[in-house]
């Protein structure tokens, strides 16, 4: 395999953002930081992936617009998967490892406030027996927290926990869209909103859009003295029914820790839209309690559908940069309950 | 570092007989249909397979959103890698592709990959002309976007009249020979002139189906593909993309195609197309589009391309057949298109096209396009092993 | 200045069909019988996969169970949505039925989270009128307590499937333009045609685009033009279609408008379909001001001018 590295990495997020649904106009800012930040221009770009979904923005070829915002004189070799930027990501990746190209940016952006998200969301189902009832998000997720509630793999508490330091990292993160601390105490004292989901333990609503830039080899030493190394990056998918799967569990993740090598990870950024996930999640990559758990506050301080996934490897790859991780996972998920995920390290050599 | 693609080939391939509604099976059973015959083709079964790509054309076409996620399961993906792709009418193309990048990657040994579209569902015109606010409501589907670039072409090109109607009888007649097409009715040149015209300059019978169907390949590494009796090698792919619209595009031969077709033949080795391809098959979902190609394909000069098809030598037995399975005018499950487009191309140089098989094909191309004309995704095949 | 939006209405009653697994537990609904699945591995599974998880075989052995089961795991739905079982705070549940080893997910109708736990005794309240959906459950409801019975898992009979069902699939959606988009919507208002010129190549935009698609620049110059135009190329629509809004016959033509350098979508009239002609001029023909909002509908549409047709080779690099 070729040494790939993230090397470049851009943000939005944002409550409501008040434009197209298309995202255009906030693209080209972050494409314009992703250039700052690797010293290139669009020509240097050998291929471009973007990731996003139709029914977000309520159209069909929603993302046809999107690569205005490249510049596409001359045309561009150029991708689009129907899904979070992070399986964009591994798209360029492989096509960084087939030798074609040695260098891709990635992208993905969603308006999540268009609709309503919880209910669009249903549209995920199987659409014969689950759709018709429209079984919304939120539920999904306290389905699958009751689940593990009743089965003790964990509690209130330890979800409460997951919140109130997720509360408090977002603090430090100027993207954050839901931040400030409280304790334990404090969270488990506020109303019971989808019982037994409060508020907090629910993402929220979020606009934006990510960026992620990808270089092979010299081409990743040439932009940053300490690009995040992809040492590797695995993908797998469960069955969609609730019924047939234990909702306390991610087969799929654990599938994806197996072929990984996790042993000295110090920090991981895990795409956990609900605070039980990241319980889940942290089990089934099996991560030490020394492990830094996303210091960017996560996906409870900023979910941008479709964009979520990948800013989690990207906020891992920026601590690889600053040299505060040494080996980093970034993690993203997909689907109801966790249905799909895909797992990455990052490591900070030379 | 140098660094060289793995080969890789087609070892199946398997499709559904397309029908205007399949109403006897499920999107998961119409999917199967094509698995299940492209895996018996590769002599395999699923669990053989390292990983699964999925794709389809607009979520709104099912009302699914993201319709991979539900079908994981039936389609025997649970456990295993799965991606889905959507670049429009480009991505049956696309998402054989990203397969084969999969394998040519190193990554995996035998990846199988399925593209669909359920129709009958719901209603493509809708689909796809839902109005956008404070702007004028013209749009009228796909046929409405197009039309207005034929005649672009026609006029461009002083082309006769008639050629569409030459392609499109052609077609479905080809499609004759095809078991699995939708439309196989023996058309001639003066019953599509005689059709109604639908959006002028374009006539209902110079127009696409609307289909229900799945098409599927499996694609393997080197190793696996010298077990295949009849692999198809993979020579090149290309995919390239421009805007939808921008100041001055030429719409009727766009620059990203004529970049496509350039990178691919450079990989694949052809300097002289009609000469090095012996059979195409190309993304003609508007029967004018056939001309218009094959000028971007290098096969005729540009704004000649219907001398080549008024010559006949887009036939079957001509000197470069285009789409002899009756291509996109006889069979359009839109997500499918472009895969059917490249697993025809495939089944020609493993000799395994029957009825509509080319005599000794050794190298054929396969072609998608979709958006506004902007993305454009094609690959060699060839029944030998890639030299370079 | 904030953005123009605009609500939209996704709506389609889709028509799916079932397929053979599918649409026998559908029939079972309809005749008031909840059919289950049995799998390679042994499990009773509700609704019944289309393909059994292990062979991956099509599932053909369906058996009845219980319309009486135990919640295996609920939450609180306190806000309900469009399209939900109940328009009244509920719970959705897993339900395992009797004799069933998978639980199906439903609404369960109770007035407060009080009224549910893991455990308790749930049965299915039919509807009133049952088609073959899972909508034919239109809840499950409390029980009285008892143990699960056990259930004899009789064979389902031979019944004709159901073959599809309807799912009407409506979205709301709160439509914005983008900024610069917006700008030549309000200026439609004031029944200007305001385009902008790209600060990187130079080329007028109309409406104006949030990037360059040529080099990615945002366009920001703006520029009035003309209401005069050419017409490049067009199509007649002759075709109708579900949504359509204008009845066709109608010609859609792309019109260059003078000092533009791309063609904007339009309508031609006052002049019969078969005469429009590749170059000729036309104009804007307004509505009535009255009638003017901030889109592209304040002109009617366009028409013929006394002007001679443009020579092609004006305008043919715009095709």
């Amino acid at each position: 395999m070729r040494d790939v590295a993230v090397v470049g990495f851009a943000q939005r997020q944002m409550e409501k953002f008040e434009g197209s649904p298309t995202c255009t106009e906030l693209l080209v800012p972050l494409f314009g930081e992703c250039y700052e930040q690797t010293g290139w221009t669009r020509r240097d770009v050998g291929f471009w992936c973007s990731g996003s979904s139709d029914y977000l923005a309520g159209r069909s070829f929603s993302f046809v617009q999107a690569v205005d915002a490249i510049g596409v004189i001359p045309p561009v070799n150029e991708s689009h998967v129907e899904m979070d930027l992070a399986w964009a990501m591994y798209e360029a990746w492989l096509k960084i490892q087939t030798g074609e190209v040695d260098t891709a940016l990635v992208y993905a952006f969603g308006k999540s406030s268009a609709g309503t998200l919880r209910r669009t969301l249903s549209l995920q189902l199987e659409p014969y027996t689950m759709t018709p009832i429209w079984p919304d998000t939120v539920s999904l997720a306290g389905l699958q927290a009751r689940a593990g509630i009743d089965a003790g793999a964990w509690d209130e508490q330890a979800m409460a926990q997951v919140v109130a330091r997720s509360m408090k990292d977002a603090e430090g993160n100027e993207h954050a869209i839901r931040k400030g601390a409280s304790s334990v105490d404090e969270l488990l004292a506020k109303p019971v909103y989808a019982d037994p989901l409060r508020k907090h333990d629910c993402a929220p609503v979020t606009d934006g859009a990510a960026a992620i830039v990808l270089a092979a080899d010299d081409k990743a030493r040439d932009v940053r003295d300490r690009p995040a190394w992809l040492t590797g990056i695995s993908t797998y998918i469960d069955p969609m029914s609730l019924g047939t799967r234990d909702l306390t569990r991610s087969p799929s993740t654990a599938r994806c820790a197996e072929r990984l090598d996790l042993a000295g990870v110090d920090t991981a950024e895990l795409h956990a839209p609900f605070s039980h996930q990241e319980l889940v999640l942290r089990r089934e990559l099996g991560l030490a309690d020394d492990v830094r758990v996303n210091p960017s506050g996560g996906p409870l301080s900023g979910n941008p559908m479709f964009a979520a996934g990948g800013i989690r490897v990207g906020e891992a790859a920026s601590r690889i940069w600053a040299g505060e991780s040494d080996k980093a996972v970034g993690h993203a998920t997909s689907g109801p309950a966790l249905q799909q995920n895909i797992v990455c390290t990052l490591e900070g050599r030379n | 570092m140098a660094h060289h693609k793995q080969l890789a080939a087609v070892v199946g391939m398997g499709q559904t007989h397309h029908r205007a509604k399949r109403e006897d099976v499920s999107m998961a059973g119409m999917c199967r249909e094509a698995i299940d015959r492209a895996l018996a083709d590769a002599d395999m079964s699923m669990a053989d397979i390292d990983a699964v790509v999925v794709g389809k054309a607009p979520d709104l076409f099912e009302g699914v959103m993201m319709p991979e996620l539900f079908l994981a399961e039936s389609l025997g993906a649970a456990g295993k890698p799965l991606i889905r792709v959507h670049t429009a009418g480009s991505v049956g193309g696309s998402t054989a592709i990203v397969a084969s990048t999969l394998v040519s990657s190193g990554v995996h040994e035998r990846v199988l990959t399925v593209a669909f579209e359920k129709q009958s569902e719901s209603n493509a015109m809708w689909a796809l002309s839902v109005p956008v606010p404070f702007t004028m409501p013209v749009h009228a589907g796909a046929g409405g976007y197009f039309a207005p670039h034929v005649r672009s072409y026609i006029r461009k090109a002083e082309a006769p009249n008639h050629i569409g109607a030459i392609v499109a009888a052609k077609d479905r007649t080809n499609a004759l020979k095809n078991p699995y097409a939708h439309l196989r009715e023996a058309k001639t040149v003066d019953d599509v002139l005689a059709s109604q015209m639908l959006w002028d300059p374009i006539r209902y019978d110079e127009t696409c189906p609307s289909s229900d169907g799945a098409c599927a390949l499996v694609i393997g590494s080197e190793d696996v593909a010298k077990a295949s009796p009849n692999p198809a090698w993979i020579h090149g792919t290309a995919m390239r993309s421009e805007a939808t619209s921008a100041a001055e595009r030429n719409q009727v031969n766009p620059q990203a195609q004529r970049d496509a077709v350039a990178y691919l033949y450079r990989q694949a080795g052809i300097t002289s197309p009609i000469d090095d391809i012996d059979v195409a098959e190309v993304y003609v979902p508007f029967s004018w589009f056939e001309p218009m190609w094959v000028e971007a394909l290098g096969f005729a000069e540009e704004l000649n391309g219907w001398r080549l098809t008024e010559a006949g030598e887009t036939n079957i037995g001509g000197k470069i057949p285009v789409n002899p399975s009756g291509g996109v005018m006889s069979s359009n499950p839109i997500g499918a298109s472009g895969m059917l487009r490249f697993g025809e191309a495939a089944l020609q140089v493993r000799g395994a096209a029957g009825e509509h098989q080319i005599d000794g094909a050794k190298r054929a191309l396969g072609h998608a396009y979709g958006g506004g004309s902007q993305f454009f995704a094609l690959w060699v095949v060839g029944s030998q092993k890639p030299t370079s | 200045m904030a953005t123009l939006q605009s609500p939209v209405r996704v709506a389609f009653d889709y028509t799916r069909s079932t397929g053979p697994v599918v649409g026998r537990f559908f029939a079972g609904l309809r005749d008031g019988v909840v059919v289950a699945g049995r799998t390679s591995d042994g499990a009773i599974v509700v609704p019944p996969p289309e393909f059994d998880p292990v062979t991956l075989e099509p599932t053909t052995d369906f058996v009845e169970v219980a319309d009486v089961g135990t919640v295996t795991s609920w939450t609180w739905v306190p806000e309900p949505v469009e399209g939900q079982p109940l328009d009244r705070p509920f719970a959705f549940a897993l339900v395992t039925l009797d004799g069933a080893t998978a639980p199906l997910l439903h609404a369960l109708d109770v007035a407060s989270p009080d009224e549910v736990s893991t455990g308790m005794r749930v049965r299915i309240r039919w509807a009133a009128e049952r088609t073959g959906a899972i909508t034919d459950i239109a809840c499950f409801e409390p029980a009285p307590e008892s143990e699960p019975a056990e259930v004899t898992l009789a064979p389902a009979g031979a019944v004709d499937p159901v073959t599809g069902i309807v799912v009407p699939v409506e979205l709301d959606y709160v439509y914005a333009a983008s900024e610069s988009e917006s700008a030549f919507f309000r200026g439609l208002a004031e029944g200007k045609l305001i385009g902008q010129r790209c600060p990187s190549c130079g080329k007028v935009y109309i409406p104006p685009r949030n990037a360059c698609p040529s080099d990615g620049s945002p366009t920001q110059e703006e520029i009035e033009l003309s209401e005069t135009g050419t017409v490049t190329t067009f199509c007649i629509v002759n075709v109708p279609f579900l949504g359509q809004k204008i009845a066709p016959p109608y010609v859609s033509a792309y019109i260059l408008l003078d000092g533009a350098d791309i063609a904007l979508l339009h309508l031609i009239l006052d002049i019969p379909a078969e005469e429009v002609r590749m170059g000729m001029r036309v104009k804007a023909v307004w509505k009535p001001r009255e009638e003017w909002g901030t889109s592209v509908e304040n002109i009617s549409h366009f028409a013929p001018t006394d002007e001679p047709d443009a020579d092609f080779d004006t305008y043919q690099h715009h095709l």
